[in-house]
């Protein structure tokens, strides 16, 4: 079934939805997913002011639920902001993806099997160029996360981040004895893109602890899988220790999947489909809860919230435009470029711009309204909105941020340079 | 004789509008039409001056009692203007003239009977001009569309009738052999929701759940899709408001058309689910006006459960019931496949009845529908043997009786089931042994088959891709020209190898399969 979707904001040095990527707010890249998809109604959780520095055409209806700036809220509290909006399976978005996925096959999977969680994840390749600004810094192993799937790929078996865990993997009995084959892999990246049920909903409103998603409910319902619900209490005798076990059933979420209508009770029983061979038990192993996820091996899956990542995306988002075929040209119209032979196929140049002569522009996102003079060389930077960028400029692997000047002569390499900030002449 | 009188009486008969009496017979046949369109036009014109009280003295009254109607094709108007005109100045109405002219009118239906009679013993020359252009359907019947793929107007019929109704067209998959272009070939990877946006508004999203789910192949079997089917329909009416000035009865059907459409094209729709569509659409439209729009969906929703209920359900019971007497102690029965039926026969006779018999399960590429079946009988505690379908042979020496379960039963007795079941009836005559199939009758169908080649269906060619350490041996058939993969679903068992049919009216030979459909549409 469908339903809304709903975007979280996570805090940064600059808005974080406003971040220009390939001269488009962040935001724009998931909304613009979700029309393609065909959403009509969109929810997006977000800060206050954002949404009246926002201003982008879609065609779809945004309902924007603000929450205060001082409050700092998991993606779960923002769901249980807005549980009463919430009526049919939610698919739950970060503002922060940039993918081309086709939408229908995780819903697909959501669908086929009446899933309680479907979600995306794709497989990550190391970065190999240097980032700005953290350079000389040796970067700390990555936090991995172990994903086990079962023989198909689809289904998901196990998920654990490592720092929870202590030396050695985990893995329940149940989870092997019911399903032999599991494969777990380590470079998976999550797009955090979740379908979720109703009462997964329900579940979460109901139990405060929970604060994110990511960390602590997804976990938690891919435990479940092959836990059984945990058996309410029989004994009147001890009052006081009814109550607690109670309380505990209660935030079990078996108790919130309400049988649906036996809508599927009689059909699987005559329907000869088993996910599994040679056991003896009932397809699907009779259990209620089950995730499952979609891997996508080719296309792109960006989530920028590291700096890395976010130059990573400027790169790719050039391509990304031409495959979605939207009309306006990488140049834009209103830029006024003296050698247009110097700028480079898959550079993005915002309007206003003026570039002078023999600029040269190389795999690069130059934003709107930039002064960038004569003799400058541009390669594989990222220069935001209002930037001044003085004659004789030789910039490299770097990002400005807006309004800032660069004076004549600058040698700029890997740098990563905030908001209004002057840098000297011949400054390095 | 009463024939020669015709022109006779036709020629005075006529008024001023018919000019060509008593030469009828000479005239050819475009002339016969057009004067009758003449007629016919002078009839109106004629009717709406007079208004509708005139028209009973129209119909009957023929002043020759005796005149019969075959020889002339247009005798017919010609009945009907002449009296029209002689009584043109009759003009108002008394109690007396309104008896005489019913009277008159009885009195001309017996004579237009009489005359029927009469002409029926004619040749059939003089009544096939009039029939031929009145009735030109009958003799020409229909295709349905799912086997006249290779047909470009067919499909393009199809393809505006989806485009109406919003519901997107799949798409073909693969070449197909030649005996088989006829009939469509879809892909498992590529299901109708690549085409639809995700927030389902035209279909309603549980049909799109279960139209994924049939695509898919979870749900599998020909009862399991039906209680599906039935179960989402409970649910659309549930969710179904009538607009305003519209009749509930005629727009709930309207409204499910495309719902049907959408699962036809994520995978054909089996008799079964056929019959259960018609059954409802049937009750649909007999619900009475007066009824409030909300006792209307209850009533619906309790028919359904009570075709649910009578007609699987319990039909389920009532089979296992008599098949129960077919079981003998010490019995080796074989089974093909996997059939709901037969499991719940198979598994009560042990369980609830304590009969101790042995099974032999037949299994073939590339369902292996036989691996459910044993684990099912297993899990009950049932002896069990599996073998694959190039076995049978072999086993077939030791086997007591063979039961096998039925996807429709068709009008001349030929059972359509899972593909292999005809090549099982066909050797077990060879070896003797009794072939039994075990059918609920809501699965009897109209059509009528004798080949496996007109009306079937193609899975995917991609399932029959085996991989076997790692490498996929047809893995490229798409790319090798003159290499075609079939994967074929049903076939059609002739009724001479079928010994006995268990349905929940009792045991039938396979040629009283019409007999039964005859006394169930006598029913509805």
């Amino acid at each position: 079934a469908g339903g809304g979707s709903r975007m979280t904001d996570l805090t940064s040095s600059i808005p974080k939805p406003l971040l220009p990527v390939g001269n488009r707010p962040l935001l724009w890249y998931p909304l613009n997913l979700l029309e393609r998809a065909g959403f009509e109604e969109v929810i997006v959780i977000t800060r206050k002011e954002i949404q009246k520095m926002l201003n982008l055409d879609t065609k779809m209806k945004l309902d924007f639920v603000c929450i205060s700036d001082n409050m700092d809220m998991g993606t779960a509290d923002s769901l249980r902001h807005i549980h009463q909006k919430i009526k049919t399976d939610v698919l739950v978005l970060s503002c922060d993806l940039i993918t081309d996925v086709d939408l229908y096959k995780v819903v697909d999977l959501f669908r086929t099997h009446d899933a309680t969680l479907s979600m995306l994840m794709k497989k990550t390749h190391e970065p190999t160029e240097a980032v700005p600004g953290q350079k000389g810094k040796k970067k700390p192993v990555e936090q991995r996360d172990f994903i086990g799937v079962d023989d198909t790929g689809k289904r998901l078996l196990f998920m654990a981040n490592e720092a929870d865990l202590d030396e050695e993997v985990v893995i329940k009995r149940s989870i092997l004895q019911k399903h032999p084959r599991m494969h777990i892999r380590t470079g998976l990246m999550d797009a955090h893109l979740y379908c979720l049920k109703k009462y997964v909903v329900d579940f979460l409103v109901e139990n405060r602890t929970i604060t994110s998603l990511r960390s602590e409910l997804i976990p938690r319902l891919v435990r479940k899988q092959f836990s059984s619900p945990t058996p309410l209490q029989q004994g009147l005798d001890n009052k006081e220790e009814d109550q607690k076990k109670k309380e505990q059933a209660s935030l079990d979420i078996y108790s919130f999947i309400k049988e649906d209508n036996s809508l599927l009770k009689p059909a699987p029983d005559n329907s000869c489909w088993n996910d599994h061979r040679g056991d003896m038990n009932e397809t699907l192993h009779e259990g209620k809860v089950r995730c499952y996820v979609h891997i996508m091996k080719e296309g792109l899956c960006y989530r920028v919230n590291t700096l890395g990542l976010y130059i990573e995306a400027n790169r790719q988002v050039p391509k990304l435009l031409l495959n979605l075929g939207l009309e306006e040209p990488l140049v834009h119209g209103s830029a006024q470029i003296t050698d247009r032979g110097m700028v480079g196929s898959d550079s993005i140049i915002g309007s206003s711009t003026q570039v002078g002569e023999k600029t040269s522009i190389k795999h690069s996102i130059i934003g709107s309204m930039c002064t960038i003079k004569d003799k400058v060389k541009i390669t594989n930077c990222i220069i935001m909105n209002s930037v001044t960028i003085e004659e004789g400029c030789c910039l490299q692997g770097s990002v400005i941020c807006h309004n800032a000047v660069i004076e004549k002569g600058a040698d700029i390499k890997d740098c990563l340079i905030g908001s209004d900030q002057r840098l000297e002449t011949k400054g390095k | 004789m009463a024939e020669r009188a015709a022109p006779g009486g036709a020629g005075p008969e006529a008024a001023a509008p018919l000019p060509a009496g008593p030469q009828a017979p000479e005239l050819s046949r475009e002339e016969k039409l057009q004067l009758r369109k003449e007629k016919k036009q002078q009839k109106k014109k004629k009717r709406s001056e007079k208004g509708p009280a005139a028209e009973p003295p129209e119909l009957g009254t023929p002043s020759d009692p005796g005149q019969p109607r075959g020889a002339h094709p247009k005798s017919l108007p010609t009945l009907a203007d002449g009296p029209n005109d002689g009584e043109k100045p009759a003009g108002g109405k008394s109690k007396a003239e309104l008896r005489a002219e019913r009277r008159a009118k009885q009195e001309a239906e017996r004579a237009q009977k009489q005359a029927k009679k009469a002409e029926l013993s004619q040749a059939a020359t003089a009544a096939k001009p009039r029939l031929t252009p009145t009735e030109p359907q009958s003799v020409v019947k229909r295709l349905p569309e799912h086997v006249q793929v290779d047909d470009p107007a067919a499909q393009r019929k199809l393809a505006k009738k989806l485009e109406r109704q919003q519901v997107p067209l799949r798409q073909d998959y693969g070449t197909k052999v030649n005996l088989f272009s006829h009939l469509h070939q879809y892909s498992r990877k590529k299901p109708l929701t690549q085409q639809m946006s995700i927030p389902s508004t035209v279909i309603h999203p549980a049909v799109v759940r279960l139209g994924l789910q049939y695509s898919q192949g979870i749900i599998n079997g020909s009862n399991a899709r039906c209680i599906a089917l039935l179960e989402v329909f409970k649910q659309l009416i549930r969710d179904y408001s009538t607009p305003p000035n519209e009749e509930l009865s005629r727009d709930l059907v309207a409204k499910l058309k495309p719902h049907i459409s959408f699962l036809n094209q994520c995978r054909p729709l089996s008799a079964s689910m056929g019959n259960a569509i018609k059954f409802l659409k049937k009750e649909i439209s007999c619900l009475p006006d007066t009824l409030r729009e909300e006792e209307a969906k209850e009533k619906l929703q309790d028919t359904i459960d009570k075709y649910l209920r009578e007609k699987i359900l319990l039909a389920a019971e009532a089979i296992s019931r008599s098949a129960f007497e077919k079981i003998n102690d010490n019995d080796v029965i074989l089974v093909y496949g996997c059939s709901s039926l037969v499991n719940r026969t198979l598994c009560d006779a042990h369980v609830k009845k304590g009969r101790a018999f042995r099974v032999i399960v037949v299994d073939s590429r590339p369902r292996l529908e036989g691996r459910e079946t044993l684990r099912r009988l297993v899990r009950k505690g049932i002896h069990c043997t599996y073998v694959m379908i190039n076995a049978i042979s072999y086993v077939l020496p030791e086997v007591s009786k063979v039961l096998l379960g039925a996807h429709a039963l068709l009008a001349n007795g030929s059972v359509m089931s899972r593909v292999g079941t005809s090549q099982i009836a066909l050797v077990s005559k060879a070896y003797n042994v009794p072939v039994l199939v075990c059918c609920e009758t809501y699965k009897f169908c109209e059509r009528v088959q004798t080949d496996s080649f007109v009306s079937n269906e193609l899975d995917d060619p991609d399932d029959l891709i085996v991989l076997r350490k790692g490498q996929a041996q047809l893995g490229g058939w798409a790319e090798n020209k003159s290499l075609r993969l079939l994967n074929l679903v049903y076939d059609v068992t002739p009724p001479d190898l079928v010994d006995l049919v268990i349905t929940d009216l009792g045991m039938i030979p396979c040629t009283s399969v019409p007999v039964v459909l005859r006394v169930k549409n006598v029913d509805q």
